[in-house]
C-alpha cells in the first residue's frame, strides 16, 4: 500500500506541484508554438505522454544497468540524448509500419519532440531525483501528464480569446505570455497539495 | 578580421538571439531570477557555443553530411559534460543555483542553430567569433532580464539591495514573473515595432522556434532571418510607396495651383 501511494504522490507532485512548463520551465517551445488550436495541442500532449513515458522508462533501464555498473555515470548527458533519439526515431519507423492509424494521429509531433527539453529534463530529474526503474516511470507519466494539462488548458484559452479585442501591443505573443503568467499563478495554487 | 568584428555585432545587435530571433526560451524564463544567474547561464551557453562552433567548423569537411545531426549532437554534448564537471569544481553555487539547466545546454536551439547555419559552412575562425557574438548577446539578453526580474522581485541590483522592502513585488522571482517580463518585452517590441520574431502585425504571431531542436537545424534561425527580410523589404517597399503617393499629390497639388493660374490669367487677359 505505501508503494503505491509514494508512486500517485509522483503522479500528483510531477502533473501539478512541479508542472513541467509553469514551473519548470521545461519544453516551453512547443507550449507556445503548438498550442494555437486544441486539436493539435492534444495531438502533440498524446505523444509527449508517449514519448516521455517510454524515454524514462528506457533511460532509467540504461542508467540503471550501464551507466552504474561501468562507472560513468557522468556521461549520462551524452548517453541520455542519443538514446532519446534513437528511440523516438526507431517509434516513428515501428509506428509507420505496424501502427498506421496512431502513426497518422502521432506522426507529426514525434520528430518535434525528439530533444525537446522536456523529455531530457525528465530523464536527468529521475536520477537525480534517485528514483527506481518503476517510479521513474511514474514520474514520467506525470510529468507529460501535466505537460498536456498545461497545453490542453492553454490553448482552450487561446481560442476563446481569439476574437476578443486584444490592444495592438498585446497582440500576438505578449498576450500569450501572460496568459501563461496567470496560468503559471493558478498552479502555485497546488504547491500546498503535497 | 572585418569579419570577425561584423559577427560579433551581428550576434549581439543586429541578430540577438533572445531578443531577435527568439530562440532558447527555456533558459531564457527559467535561469534569470536574479542578473547574476542570467549572466551565469549566458557565459556558460558562451563557452560551449564557442567551442562547439570551432570545433564543428574544423570537422565540417570530415563529417558526412547524412549523419552531421547527430555529429553535432555528441560534440555539443560532450562540451557541456566538460563545462558541467568545471562548474561543479569550481563554482558549485552556480552549479546549483542553474542545476538542470546545464546539461539541458545540449538541446538548446542557439547551439545547433549555429552549427547548422554557420559553422558547418564557414572557417573555424570566423565561426569562434560568431559563436562569440551569439554567446554574449545571450548572456547580455540574459542579464538584462534577469536585472529587471530581480529589481522588481527582490529590490536588488547583482546582490545589493536599492529598494526598500515594502515597495518589492515578489512575484517577479517567481515563476509566473518570468511570463510576465517576457510579455513586457514582446510587447515593448511590438509598441516600438522593432524586428523580432514575434513581432508579427495583428493576430497569429507564435515564438518562431517550434521545439523541434534536432530536425529544425537551423531552419527556424532561417525562418526567423526570412521573416525578418521580408518585413524589412515590406517596410521600405511601404516606405516607397507612401514617397510616391506624397510626391503625386505634391504634383497633383502644383498642377492644380497652375491651372488655376492660368485660368486666372486667361481671365484677366
Amino acid at each position: 500500500m505505501d508503494a503505491v501511494k509514494s508512486l500517485l504522490l509522483i503522479i500528483v507532485g510531477s502533473a501539478l506541484v512541479n508542472n513541467i512548463i509553469l514551473s519548470q520551465f521545461q519544453g516551453l517551445c512547443p507550449f507556445l508554438g503548438v498550442s494555437k488550436k486544441t486539436d493539435t495541442a492534444v495531438g502533440m500532449g498524446v505523444a509527449v505522454i508517449f514519448v516521455i513515458t517510454l524515454s524514462s522508462f528506457v533511460t532509467s533501464l540504461i542508467y540503471k544497468f550501464v551507466l552504474v555498473p561501468l562507472d560513468v555515470t557522468y556521461l549520462q548527458t551524452i548517453a541520455f540524448i542519443l538514446v532519446i533519439a534513437a528511440l523516438v526515431q526507431f517509434v516513428e519507423m515501428f509506428l509507420k509500419k505496424s501502427v498506421p492509424s496512431l502513426y497518422q494521429a502521432l506522426g507529426v509531433f514525434l520528430p518535434l519532440i525528439t530533444t525537446n527539453c522536456a523529455v531530457l529534463g525528465a530523464a536527468l530529474t529521475n536520477v537525480q531525483s534517485e528514483y527506481g526503474v518503476l517510479e521513474s516511470v511514474f514520474n514520467g507519466l506525470g510529468t507529460a501528464a501535466g505537460f498536456t494539462i498545461a497545453i490542453v488548458l492553454l490553448s482552450s484559452i487561446r481560442e476563446s480569446i481569439e476574437d476578443n479585442d486584444i490592444p495592438f501591443t498585446f497582440k500576438g505573443s505578449p498576450i500569450v505570455l501572460i496568459t501563461s503568467g496567470l496560468m503559471a499563478i493558478a498552479f502555485m495554487g497546488f504547491a500546498g497539495l503535497i | 578580421m572585418n569579419k570577425c568584428i561584423e559577427r560579433l555585432y551581428n550576434g549581439i545587435i543586429k541578430e540577438n538571439p533572445t531578443f531577435v530571433l527568439m530562440l532558447g526560451m527555456c533558459p531564457t524564463l527559467a535561469t534569470t531570477t536574479s542578473a547574476i544567474n542570467g549572466l551565469g547561464m549566458g557565459l556558460t551557453t558562451t563557452a560551449v557555443l564557442v567551442f562547439s562552433n570551432l570545433i564543428i567548423s574544423a570537422l565540417r569537411n570530415i563529417i558526412p553530411d547524412r549523419v552531421r545531426i547527430p555529429s553535432y549532437i555528441v560534440i555539443v554534448a560532450s562540451l557541456v559534460t566538460i563545462v558541467q564537471l568545471l562548474l561543479q569544481a569550481y563554482l558549485p553555487s552556480l552549479n546549483d543555483a542553474l542545476g538542470i539547466f546545464i546539461p539541458l545546454i545540449v538541446v538548446n536551439c542557439i547551439i545547433l542553430g549555429r552549427a547548422e547555419a554557420y559553422a558547418a559552412k564557414n572557417g573555424p575562425l570566423e565561426s569562434a567569433f560568431d559563436g562569440i557574438g551569439m554567446g554574449l548577446g545571450f548572456a547580455l539578453a540574459l542579464t538584462c532580464i534577469g536585472l529587471v526580474r530581480e529589481l522588481l522581485g527582490s529590490g536588488s541590483a547583482f546582490g545589493f539591495a536599492i529598494i526598500p522592502e515594502d515597495y518589492r513585488i515578489s512575484i517577479f522571482g517567481l515563476a509566473p514573473g518570468a511570463f510576465f517580463v517576457l510579455a513586457g518585452l514582446t510587447a515593448l517590441q511590438n509598441k516600438f515595432k522593432m524586428p523580432s520574431a514575434t513581432n508579427v502585425e495583428g493576430n497569429g504571431s507564435v515564438l518562431a522556434c517550434g521545439g523541434d531542436c534536432m530536425h529544425c537545424s537551423g531552419s527556424a534561425c532561417m525562418a526567423n532571418h526570412a521573416t525578418l527580410e521580408t518585413r524589412r523589404l515590406q517596410a521600405e517597399e511601404d516606405a516607397l510607396k507612401a514617397k510616391q503617393a506624397a510626391l503625386a499629390a505634391k504634383q497633383a497639388a502644383v498642377a492644380k495651383e497652375q491651372s488655376e493660374l492660368s485660368e486666372k490669367l486667361n481671365k484677366n487677359s
